[in-house]
């Protein structure tokens, strides 16, 4: 579904990306960790046609990025939503479906239903004609979420999606996401700060610091020497907090 | 007042860039344009002043002179060496300082000059309001074509170039926009105070809405509204027409702001 062969990637001649390869298969989540500067967003733009490559080939439904049939919804990293923002929740999450309509097009009856299965899915239908910039941070990222379902209901790309979130919130938002790759099984690849709760979460894992350090499952990867030497520290990982995150993430 | 033609032909115009501007204007302030717009007022200047020497019609000089200050400054910003502020400084001042030589290169330029600085809405004539009517229609038609996806990119560029919508371009396309309506705007209030017709009614409208739709509305019929109270108060007590306008809304804003300060509920 998602491929990645030697891809290398500058900016203003100084190498961001070198060498990076790795295929997510459907129905599987890939996190993405590294320190800060490690280059984890430029690879999720890179993988919908936002930044150039510069060497190697990215492949998204066999399409070259931005340019797959099928689209991609993504959810980047953000602050808050301006409290005045003059749109509501469904008008957002509506924004999912513009790639289908053609100008001065009213939104079309599929459209409409698109969106309120989107917002029924992540908790939010009855929030709809809310102005959205009024919402809370957990509720304002589901309905990005759901902006990102009505853009696909196959491949999610999300840049630190629980970022700003205090603990409850992000274990929710976790859930959500959980029950929505078992409902349409769903393909996600994630980028988070959050080695421990990424860890949890997602089926395997990739730790880049501009290079691939090491991919494997998260078992295999948190204690690993390679992600040791991607961060340049040591980790001292508490052993319940970990077992508390993989107890959540048990039953995938 | 309506007996006058030439009252006629002013409320005309006022309506037409009222409407305009307040519509355009939900975008200025949504994106936070106000500056870029004032460089660009004041760089129409410069346009106008090369039309008037060259004994070209000094609107359309000043749109084509306009559009290519606004293209200009979006070019360099792309760069991103300077900050936008730095940049729109630069082409402003220095398209103003041509506009003023050229004026003074003529006889009688004091009188040309302030008409395009300040408005002179009273002289304009038959023709000139089928311009800024076929303007006007152009610009609202442009607008409405391309409201989606720019109400999406203001929300958030990044994902709308992720779901494909043509994120520089439409930029380019609503900054050409933005220079085409302020040269509209130019015979009504001059360049000095379009400005304040761009973001005076659609400040108002967000305090007293909160859905884009409502304040679109509310924007537009307060641009017209100055507009037609502005120069109804000009005629009645002999002032500067341009300047009422502007006056009348930001009186507006102000019972606005009593009313509705903490913004809409």
């Amino acid at each position: 579904m998602v491929r990645f062969e030697d891809v290398s990637i500058e900016r203003g001649g100084v190498p961001v990306l070198e060498g990076i390869s790795f295929s997510l298969r459907a129905g599987h989540f890939l996190g993405v960790v590294g320190p800060n500067g490690a280059g984890k967003t430029t690879l999720l733009r890179a993988m919908l046609g936002l930044v150039p490559i510069t060497a190697g080939r990215i492949e998204v439904f066999g399409a070259r990025p931005g340019m797959a049939p099928t689209g991609v919804g993504y959810v980047p990293q953000r602050q808050a939503i301006a409290p005045t923002f003059p749109a509501t929740v469904r008008d957002i999450v509506m924004m999912g479906r513009l790639r289908g309509l053609g100008l001065l097009q009213r939104a079309r009856a599929e459209d409409q239903e698109a969106v309120a299965r989107s917002l029924a899915r992540v908790g939010m239908h009855e929030h709809a004609a809310r102005p959205i910039g009024r919402l809370s941070g957990g509720e304002q990222r589901r309905a990005l979420l759901a902006q990102a379902l009505c853009a696909s209901q196959q491949l999610l790309v999300l840049d630190e999606p629980t970022i700003g979130l205090d603990l409850p919130a992000e274990q929710a938002f976790y859930e959500l996401l959980r029950s929505l790759e078992d409902e349409l099984g769903l393909t996600v690849i994630a980028v988070s700060h959050d080695l421990v709760a990424l860890a949890a979460e997602a089926d395997e894992l990739i730790c880049i610091n501009r290079t691939m350090h090491v991919h494997g499952n998260p078992g295999e990867v948190v204690h690993s020497h390679a992600l040791r030497e991607a961060y340049r520290c040591e980790f001292n990982f508490i052993a319940g907090e970990l077992a508390h995150h993989e107890r959540i993430g048990g039953d995938r | 007042m309506l007996e006058f033609a030439f009252m006629q032909r002013a409320f005309a115009a006022a309506v037409v860039i009222g409407v305009v501007c307040g519509a355009l204007g939900f975008f200025v302030v949504l994106r936070r344009l106000a500056f870029i717009g004032v460089g660009i007022s004041h760089s129409a200047i410069g346009g106008v002043a090369i039309g008037i020497v060259a004994g070209l019609p000094p609107l359309a000089t000043g749109a084509v002179f306009a559009v290519a200050v606004a293209l200009g400054i979006a070019a360099v910003r792309r760069r991103g060496a300077l900050s936008e502020d730095a940049v729109i400084g630069v082409f402003f001042s220095g398209s103003m300082a041509l506009g003023v030589v050229l004026f003074s290169l003529q006889r009688g330029y004091q009188q040309d000059l302030f008409g395009y600085l300040f408005g002179d809405v009273l002289a304009i004539s038959n023709g000139e309001l089928l311009t800024l009517a076929a303007g006007g229609a152009a610009a609202v038609t442009a607008l409405a074509l391309a409201f989606r996806p720019l109400f999406f990119i203001a929300f958030d560029e990044e994902i709308a170039q992720a779901y494909g919508q043509p994120v520089g371009a439409l930029n380019t396309a609503l900054l050409v926009l933005l220079a085409v309506t302020i040269v509209i705007g130019v015979r009504l209030v001059g360049a000095i105070l379009i400005e304040a017709l761009l973001v005076i009614p659609a400040a108002s409208a967000a305090l007293w809405a909160a859905g884009w739709r409502a304040q679109l509305a509310i924007s537009t019929g307060l641009g017209a509204a100055s507009g037609v109270l502005g120069l109804a108060l000009a005629f009645a007590l002999d002032l500067a027409a341009g300047a009422s306008i502007v006056l009348v809304s930001t009186g507006l804003f102000f019972v606005s702001l009593a009313l509705r300060g903490r913004g809409p509920t």
